[in-house]
Formats: C-alpha cells, sequence, structure tokens
C-alpha cells in the first residue's frame, strides 16, 4: 500500500469540471493552499466548493472564485477582509451560497463521513437559516433536521503523514480536515512531512489512513506558512 | 440623549462579566467585545477558555515574533496555547457547544429581546455580504449565555427590545446581558435590571428603554 503521490498534479488526477470539493481550513490555518494552487493550474470548472471561508484577498479559495471555477460554494463565513473576488461574483448572482451555521457545517460533514442519514440539531431553529427545514420538538427543545453534506474529493492540509495515509495535525490547522477526510469519495491530504510507515505513534494518528486516497508532501516554503 | 449618569467603560463592563464567572468554569468569548473578558479574570482561579476552530486552553495574543499561523482564534487573530491546553476538530469543538459542555458563552449582539431572543449575526441589510460563522451555534451552545453589549446604538436606539427587528440568531437563549447602563437578567417573570450604572435611576432606565423592568429581589 503506498498512498504517497510525487507532485501536486499527481494528487490531484481525475479532478473534472462540476466536482464537488471539501476544502480543510480556518482563515489560513490549515488551507491546503498548495493543493488549491495546483487545482486552479489544473483547470477544472463549475466546482462546488465546500468549505468554512471563501478565501482572503487572492489566494487559497478566492483565487478559484476570482478565475470563474466555482459555481457553487456552501460554507459558514464568507466574508472577508479583501475578499473582493467573492463579494464580486456573489453580488453579480455569478456564484450561489449555501450559508451553513459554523457547527451544522462540521456536523453535516460528520454526518456524511458516518453513514447518519441526517439528525436534529437546535443550532438555527426558528431563524431564517432554517426556513422550510423540517423540524422537531424532541422532549421540548425544538430542533432543526439537517442532512449530511458528501464530496467527491476533500483537499486537506495536516502536520505528517504516511503512505498508509495515516495522518496527524497542527494546533488549530486540524479544524475541518478530520470530518471531512470522512465525508469525501477521495480524500488528498498535502502533508509538511511524510514519515516511514509505523513512523507515527498509533496512539496518537488523529485521522487514521482509511479515511485517505492519497497524500503529497508540501515542505513549508517559509516560515509563515509552517505546520 | 443628555447623560446625567456616568457609564460603564467596556474594561468595566468586560469585569463585571469576568467576576460572575466561577473558578473551573469552560467559557468561550465571541469575536469582538467579549474578547476583553480575558483580561478581566482574577488571578489564581482557572477559567478555561474555548474557541471554536479547535482549542481548549487558550492563551494571550504571543509576544511579536513569535505568531504562529496555526494557532488563532475564531476572530482569526494569533493566540497561545497554555499549559494543559488540548487540540481538537471541529465537529468535536461544536459538540462541545452544543452537547452543553461549555458553562458561558459570552458574545456581542445587535438586539437582545426581554425575552432572550438574539440578533447578532445580520443586520438584514440586502447588500451585506451574508455570514454566520459559528454564532447560532454558539447562541444555543452554553449552558448559560451571556450578552455583552452598550444599551444603545450610536444613534441611540435601545438595543434591549419587546421584540428584535434584525434576523435572529438564537431564540430565547440568552440568560443576563451586561451594558454600559446595567445587568439586565431574563426570567420567565420578566427583565430584572440590576447593577445600574452610577447616577442612573431605575425609573430613568425604564424610560430611556421604553421597557418595564423588575427589581433585583
Amino acid at each position: 500500500m503506498n498512498k504517497i503521490r510525487s507532485s501536486l498534479p499527481d494528487a490531484l488526477a481525475g479532478i473534472t469540471d462540476g466536482a464537488t470539493i471539501m476544502i480543510g481550513g480556518f482563515g489560513d490555518a490549515g488551507t491546503p493552499f498548495e493543493l488549491i494552487d495546483a487545482l486552479a493550474e489544473l483547470g477544472a470548472t463549475n466546482l462546488t466548493i465546500i468549505s468554512n471561508n471563501a478565501g482572503t484577498g487572492e489566494e487559497g479559495i478566492a483565487k478559484l472564485i476570482k478565475l470563474g471555477r466555482v459555481s457553487r460554494i456552501v460554507c459558514s463565513f464568507p466574508r472577508q477582509p479583501n475578499a473582493t473576488a467573492f463579494d464580486a461574483r456573489y453580488l453579480a448572482g455569478e456564484l450561489t451560497l449555501d450559508l451553513v451555521p459554523q457547527g451544522n457545517l462540521a456536523e453535516r460533514i460528520r454526518a456524511a463521513g458516518a453513514g447518519i442519514g441526517a439528525f436534529f440539531t437546535p443550532t438555527g431553529f426558528g431563524t431564517a437559516l432554517a426556513e422550510g427545514k423540517e423540524t422537531r420538538k424532541i422532549n421540548g427543545r425544538d430542533y432543526v433536521l439537517e442532512y449530511p453534506i458528501f464530496a467527491d474529493y476533500a483537499l486537506i492540509k495536516a502536520r505528517r503523514g504516511d503512505a498508509h495515509g495515516n495522518l496527524v495535525y497542527h494546533e488549530t490547522a486540524r479544524n475541518f480536515g478530520p470530518v471531512m477526510a470522512t465525508a469525501a469519495k477521495c480524500t488528498i491530504a498535502q502533508v509538511a512531512e511524510v514519515v516511514p510507515v509505523g513512523a507515527i505513534d498509533p496512539e496518537i494518528v488523529v485521522t487514521p489512513g482509511i479515511f485517505v486516497k492519497r497524500v503529497v508532501e508540501v515542505r513549508p516554503h517559509s516560515a509563515a506558512r509552517e505546520g | 440623549m443628555s447623560d446625567t449618569f456616568q457609564r460603564l467603560t467596556r474594561h468595566e463592563i468586560a469585569c463585571r462579566v469576568a467576576s460572575d464567572i466561577p473558578d473551573g468554569s469552560y467559557v468561550n468569548l465571541g469575536i469582538g467585545a467579549p474578547t476583553e473578558v480575558a483580561d478581566c479574570l482574577p488571578e489564581g482561579v482557572t477559567i478555561i477558555l474555548h474557541t471554536e476552530n479547535g482549542l481548549l486552553g487558550m492563551g494571550p495574543k504571543p509576544e511579536p515574533g513569535k505568531e504562529d499561523i496555526d494557532l488563532m482564534n475564531a476572530g482569526k487573530q494569533y493566540v497561545t496555547a497554555l499549559p494543559g491546553a488540548a487540540f481538537f476538530h471541529h465537529a468535536d469543538s461544536f459538540a462541545m457547544m452544543r452537547g452543553g459542555h461549555l458553562d458561558y458563552c459570552v458574545l456581542g449582539a445587535y438586539q437582545v429581546s426581554t425575552t432572550g431572543d438574539i440578533a447578532n449575526w445580520s443586520t438584514g441589510s440586502k447588500t451585506a455580504i451574508p455570514a454566520v460563522g459559528g454564532a447560532m451555534d454558539l447562541a444555543i451552545g452554553a449552558k448559560s449565555v451571556f450578552v455583552m453589549m452598550d444599551l444603545f446604538t450610536k444613534k441611540g436606539g435601545c438595543k434591549l427590545v419587546e421584540s428584535c427587528t434584525m434576523p435572529l440568531t438564537g431564540i430565547a437563549c440568552v440568560k443576563r446581558i451586561y451594558t454600559d447602563c446595567a445587568t439586565f437578567d431574563i426570567t420567565p417573570e420578566g427583565v430584572v435590571a440590576s447593577s445600574l450604572a452610577p447616577g442612573l435611576t431605575h425609573a430613568a432606565l425604564e424610560g430611556l428603554c421604553g421597557l418595564t423592568f423588575r427589581h433585583p429581589a
């Protein structure tokens, strides 16, 4: 078993127009910038992106949006300083936004990976973001029915990975990585360091390799992107 | 309005909040003004701060030059991790809220109703980019939800209202509101006003807000 890919294009092979892609990260922490750059070079378009944010400045997801590659985005917080690419396309009606409360986003992704058909959550009950959704009172509390969010691909970033796909993360760069890894048909992890199988203590593996299809090493190229 | 009373500063409000949080509590401080509560926590107590992007045991901002891009808070500011801290993924982080494990969260707000509804994620502007983040999860996500805000907008409108006119974040979830004029407890019998700012009377506060408040027991 060897899930290591030797280059970013190899790691992304097979992604086509119309794909649904989860992208890890919360702000810059855990955002797989190099995988996103390679996705931009690959040229796939009409993408649905599932991520917490919509990128800042002209980097990351903002780059994909600016290039016109994204037709729909599912996220909790697209409003960012200098997120001009998102703002322009959204306000022009060229980009569909599905706004999801952050905890519901995480849990819907988790549900997809865990085989849960749907779940009742108290978050959002009575608000505009639950309009039209099925609700139920359970033990005196009001809940909203939410469905899982699946993806064709997940692009995530981890600190270390091995040929079996086992991953460990770094600090708050972990964020959505572990749940997204479970919810996509093909999870692609960029890691700061590929280590030999057996080098990661099984007790500290965060994402077991069964959830990961491809691992590509991207050495940190500056202190600012370390991890 | 002309003030004949001494409004509390933001720091004084934050210190009122901090003084009501018991030793040993797990607390989430919302983005903005509530983060100042961290600066008011008394010495010698252990309050574990939660940030929804995956850290319990959040510490103060790092020294200049020690910033770490992988270590930030929900406001995407650099922070530190204190001894005893723990990192976790997003589903676990929101399970800590939704599951009722957090003792307190402190939120900012545009409006709070007298029955504890909160509006703090959208002004309802048609041209604004909608963004909710963790606001709705936090609003229902702690054993006690506190709000910290100025009681009036810059234009003088009271932010404590009978019914919110802005898009709701959560329903009947706020327990207590700390403001620059008074502290308000939302109870089934009505809103209790206490700790009024120096020089402010109960009757004057009611007049300013256009609401009726109960006196503390």
